[in-house]
């Protein structure tokens, strides 16, 4: 029996790679340990009331022979310090946690940039009926459904979509964020190691949503120029009736392009943003690739209704 | 012919197998319910004793009797789900086109939740509020009736989606502009804002329903703080009911406004907010889920003190964490799209307001098991439902915290680790505890008991099916996988999928289990016969009344002074009622209006959906005049004279 | 039924019916959250400083706010068992609040005449829902008043009519209440 799990066990596990649990960046790995410190918090609370729950379930069973007299009182239903300890301890607990949250949420904020000796590359990114575009206004080059990047180097993410929402997600790197029209949301990733991480969309638009698949290309440097540069002379080039054809609902292969209009991803974005008037983008910061605020928005975000 | 059938079509018709079979079978059925129902004439017993009723009980077994029908049909969507995810990895092949798949598993989420989660609830409600309060009935019968009326015809639409049309493919909360005209611009997604629309008004005026009944229905001297703690569960959930309920409505009313009059609140251009949907539709979606599970809690509360013989343990803290629950699932709807990007700060607030709500919970269980703690615990079927409860809740109890952490959320938000937690407080929390209200309560209605064993071997194959099916979902989760994907690349995944569709297929024979139970039950019922009305020694008023529970619930109307009145009553000696205790009792007549009220509403769906303008108005005004006729009824009641009511009561407790 | 048994019902209904008041304010209060932060979402096209005319609105206030005075005058009539006093105060009320409906339709009609319908952008999009909802709700309590003096002429129960006319009036002031909200936040606020 004991065998058989464990071979179960190592089938169920061989080749099995925990994106989340063996991180390739700092903002998951940051992720993964609160993970850990946060289960364990909780098993404060938790592994106590398994243990109580399987012993009294034996010990008071009607059928239990080997009971005391003592043992059945009907009428016990009060008893303060018990109270005290279990209002007390749970809410000791997510005091903590919630320093934690809170602590957190700002640490690990998705808009938050990465502080870093090295230079940001900047990346815009358009998630589109059903692949993704990314763009990269400083260095002339577009791709599309592949992501390289040097590693240890601070990646900025500029995010929206020409689709229904989307949302960008590199497990192994962290966090995932919306990708909506006429929403600019933003993201900071970074890899710790050379290699290829796999990219997804999490939340459905439409038929060819499981396709909307991604490879993070992690590069050294040298890999990285070297790749930059010949899609810089690519005979693929990103303008804009290129963009028309992957704006219409299909997939497409891992392609690198020359980049044409460096004011694409602005241009998608206001595309949008023809309906709201000054003081009403809400949810994520309209920002210009190199960081400063777009003139006539106003940052409101949604606080609730 | 447009403007005889909207925009109807044969192109609507189904051409895969699976759902061509689905749209076969289903009128198939039906055909073979009415050819029985001819056959042994019981067309008339239909209208009288149940179409025309607003007799609570009866009402909350019509309830049962749809959400399992309806758990069926959900269920056997999880199995299609989950037999095509086992396949679909690399190298492998699709059961099903993706267009299928996603409408199954929308039909699914939203089945689930509308239908046999909330239909489960209102049953259970409608079974044993009035009793539990000492009542004869709701505060408004026909109110009653109607809810569940509307609550059928959007079950209707729900289901003959499956025949004409095709259901909405865009989640079961249908996030725009997805669900709008540009994405999608069939009958689908008007099929599910319909269904939802008519059986949520349904819910909403239950919600008032109930809370009138609790407020102002009560037995002479049952005070708040001594009623038995179920009550005070579906008094906090009815408050929820009423608060969030009309979010909904808006949702989804402004959703098919861009719909059928080209509006744009959430479309893409012009100015559309789709954001503000989501959290609008979250700001009733997050109360919903505890609306759903509280009553759960509720019945757990009975049951523990039921079977382990002892007195619920901390009453008032019981109550006062059933408002706190309350309280603070108004200000969490946040947390279901922390990465929308609101900011550091708002994330925050939600995220810590999240993590609150597991204090009063905790409690709660620390509550039940010190119930436990020197009782003498009798393990019948709804304990064992508890013990299950127990240990699966609270293992979704810590998934939950750990994603009210919002940094952590942005990792594992809309994988299959989501899904996993979700199923897990859903199933372990609603459905354990819904099963064993109905376990527990059946012999009041039906003057029989369920087969205990048949009922404990139900619960063991739902627990060992529900870890199977969803701990690898967690694992998946981990691993990177996304939800709602109809096929992927990764061959490291395809075991744990694998395992997923056995516990599907495991969690099935629990239900199957659970339904045999029932039918094995009415063959061998006279083995099974609940003689004295108390089959458990139970603790609350319903256990004072006779089995199957008379028409008028209580043939006196009972007088409380202190919390379990009716387990202290038999230690001190229940008197017999004298020849001059019984009075008159004044019930309300049956009525077909609430039926006839329910249709005319399925008809206006109809409409709505196909675009054919002669039947939306026509149904509409026929709603209008339904309402005014009942309203002019001034003659709704009749009278049962107090010697009929002596004896039948004595009858029934063989005095 | 004993007068015990009528006081019963009547209380359960009052209860009953300001529960579903409250839900009814909570489906307002979606709608105004809606409008408030839609009502920039103009699409390029005119806001509410352009479209909306702040004399018609307070003429329309004007025929509402008196409309539930006479549905005061209603009641007092009823309850001191004036009945023609009764129905006259009701069709009183019925004038006014078609008056209000014909009015707002007008305006609604013009509107969208102009090319600013409630397709024509988020912010119309909600401005006509929000004020239509309203005017919805008038229409349902004018088609109740009409069956309730119908039912007094042709009845003449008058204690349940009591009962059911101060429902009526209930929820006719609590639209008072919602039209005020609505006058001062898309109309006075909108032009502004």
């Amino acid at each position: 029996m004991i065998t058989a799990l464990v071979l179960l066990g190592v089938i169920l596990l061989r080749g099995v790679h925990f994106d989340i649990l063996q991180p390739a960046g700092d903002i998951a790995r940051q992720q993964r340990d609160l993970m850990v410190i946060v289960l364990s918090l909780i098993g404060i609370v938790v592994v106590p009331i398994f243990i109580m729950l399987g012993w009294f379930a034996w010990r008071y069973r009607e059928g239990n022979h080997k009971s005391k007299k003592d043992d059945y009182k009907p009428e016990w239903h009060e008893n303060t310090l018990l109270e005290v300890l279990w209002w007390g301890i749970p809410i000791a607990i997510i005091a903590v946690l919630a320093v934690i949250a809170w602590q957190t949420s700002h640490s690990l904020d998705p808009y938050k940039k990465i502080e870093s000796n090295t230079a940001t590359i900047e990346v815009q990114v358009v998630a589109l009926q059903w692949k993704w575009l990314f763009i990269y206004p400083q260095l002339g080059v577009a791709t599309v459904n592949k992501l390289p990047i040097p590693e240890k180097t601070p990646i900025h993410f500029t995010i929206s979509a020409d689709a229904p929402m989307s949302s960008f997600w590199v497990p192994t790197l962290g966090s995932q964020i919306y990708a909506m029209n006429g929403m600019s949301s933003q993201l900071s990733l970074i890899a710790d190691r050379t290699g290829e991480f796999a990219g997804v969309s999490s939340n459905i638009n439409g038929k060819g949503y499981s396709d909307m698949k991604f490879t993070v290309y992690s590069q050294t440097d040298a890999d990285f120029k070297a790749w930059v540069a010949s899609a810089q002379q690519s005979a693929n080039m990103m303008d804009d009736k290129t963009y028309a054809r992957l704006a219409t609902p299909g997939l497409a292969d891992e392609t690198s392009y020359m980049l044409m209009d460096n004011m694409l991803y602005d241009k998608v974005v206001n595309k949008y943003m023809h309906g709201m008037s000054h003081g009403d983008s809400t949810g994520g910061t309209h920002v210009m690739p190199d960081g400063s605020m777009m003139k006539n928005s106003d940052v409101q975000t949604m606080e609730g209704m | 012919m447009e403007w005889l059938i909207g925009r109807f079509d044969l192109s609507y018709l189904p051409s895969d197998p699976i759902t061509m079979g689905a749209a076969i079978g289903m009128p198939l059925i039906l055909i073979a319910i009415v050819a029985a129902l001819t056959y042994f004439k019981k067309w008339k017993w239909l209208w009288t004793e149940w179409i025309t009723t607003v007799d609570a009980k009866k009402i909350g077994i019509m309830y049962a009797i749809v959400a399992i029908i309806m758990l069926i049909r959900g269920g056997a969507d999880a199995l299609m789900l989950r037999a095509s995810t086992a396949v679909s990895g690399p190298g492998g092949t699709q059961l099903f086109e993706t267009d299928t798949f996603q409408q199954v598993f929308t039909a699914h989420g939203t089945i689930m939740i509308f239908f046999v989660a909330m239909g489960l609830m209102f049953a259970l409600f409608n079974i044993a509020v009035p009793l539990m309060i000492g009542a004869r009935d709701v505060a408004f019968p026909f109110l009653n009736s109607m809810s569940f009326w509307l609550f059928f015809a959007g079950m209707i639409l729900v289901n003959a989606s499956l025949v004409v049309g095709g259901f909405s493919n865009g989640g079961w909360l249908g996030y725009p502009p997805l669900t709008e005209l540009q994405y999608n611009p069939g009958p689908g997604v008007d099929y599910w804002i319909w269904s939802l629309q008519i059986a949520g008004i349904g819910s909403l005026l239950s919600g008032v329903n109930f809370f009138v009944t609790i407020v102002k229905c009560r037995a002479k001297g049952m005070k708040l703080m001594k009623m038995p703690i179920f009550v005070w569960s579906v008094f906090v959930t009815t408050v929820l009911i009423m608060i969030s309920f009309p979010m909904l409505t808006a949702s989804l009313g402004m959703l098919s406004l861009d719909r059928l009059a080209g509006m744009h609140f959430f479309t893409s251009d012009a100015g559309g907010n789709p954001m503000m949907y989501i959290n609008l539709i979250w700001a009733w979606g997050h109360p919903e889920v505890y609306i759903l599970v509280m009553p759960a809690f509720g019945i757990f509360s009975e049951v523990v003190a039921t079977f382990a013989r002892k007195r619920l343990f901390g009453y008032k803290t019981m109550v006062w964490a059933l408002i706190a629950i309350m309280f603070f699932s108004f200000v969490v709807w946040q947390h279901h799209f922390f990465t929308m990007g609101a900011g550091a700060n708002v994330n925050a607030f939600f995220g810590i307001m999240t993590m609150v709500i597991a204090i009063p919970t905790g409690v709660k269980l620390f509550n039940w098991i010190f119930t436990m703690y020197k009782g003498k615990i009798d393990f019948k079927a709804p304990m064992v439902w508890f013990m299950c409860f127990a240990v699966t809740f609270t293992i979704g109890g810590v998934t939950g915290v750990l994603m009210s952490i919002p940094a952590i959320d942005f990792q594992v938000h809309n994988s299959m680790f989501l899904v996993a937690h979700f199923h897990n407080v859903i199933i372990g929390g609603v459905i354990f505890g819904y099963l064993a209200g109905l376990t527990y309560w059946f012999p009041k209605l039906f003057g029989f008991r369920l087969h205990d064993r048949l009922g404990r071997w139900s619960a063991y194959f739902w627990m060992v099916g529900f870890m199977l099916a969803f701990m690898p979902l967690y694992a998946l989760g981990l691993m990177g996988a996304v939800r709602r994907l109809d096929h992927y690349d990764d061959p490291a995944w395809i075991p744990f999928f694998v395992v997923s569709a056995v516990g599907v297929v495991v969690i099935g024979i629990g239900l199957g289990l659970f339904i045999l139970q029932i039918f094995y039950s009415v063959w061998k019922r006279k083995t099974l016969r609940d003689t004295t009305g108390d089959p458990w020694n139970g603790r609350t008023l319903e256990w004072s009344v006779p089995s199957p529970a008379p028409h008028y619930n209580f043939a006196i109307e009972p007088t409380v002074s202190r919390i379990d009145e009716w387990w202290y009553q038999k230690q001190d000696g229940v008197s017999v009622p004298k020849d001059k205790d019984y009075k008159d009792i004044v019930l309300p007549k049956n009525t077909s209006l609430g039926f006839l009220i329910g249709m005319a509403a399925l008809a206006l769906g109809v409409g709505l959906i196909w675009h054919i303008w002669w039947l939306v108005i026509v149904s509409f005004v026929g709603l209008v005049l339904f309402v005014i006729r009942r309203s002019m009824d001034d003659f709704t009641e009749h009278t049962l004279p107090a010697g009929e009511v002596m004896r039948m009561d004595r009858e029934a407790r063989g005095i | 039924m004993n007068d015990g048994e009528i006081t019963q019902k009547r209380d359960r209904h009052q209860l009953g019916f300001w529960a579903y008041i409250m839900t009814d304010c909570m489906l307002f209060a979606s709608m105004f959250a809606t409008y408030m932060i839609l009502k920039n979402a103009t699409a390029g096209g005119p806001g509410a400083s352009q479209l909306f005319d702040l004399g018609y609105a307070l003429l329309l206030t004007i025929l509402l706010l008196t409309s539930s005075y006479t549905v005061g005058l209603a009641n007092l009539a009823l309850h001191n068992n004036r009945r023609k006093e009764f129905i006259g105060y009701v069709a009183a009320t019925i004038i006014l609040g078609v008056s209000f409906l014909v009015l707002e339709l007008r305006e609604f009609a013009v509107l969208i005449h102009e090319g600013h319908g409630p397709d024509a952008s988020a912010f119309l999009s909600a401005f006509f829902t929000l004020v239509g909802l309203h005017g919805a709700h008038i229409a349902v309590g004018l088609l109740w008043a009409i069956v309730l003096a119908w039912a007094l002429y042709r009845q003449g129960r008058h204690e349940d009519i009591k009962r059911k006319f101060g429902l009526f009036s209930t929820y006719w002031h609590f639209l008072d209440v919602v039209w005020i909200f609505i006058f001062t936040i898309v109309y006075a606020l909108g032009v502004a």
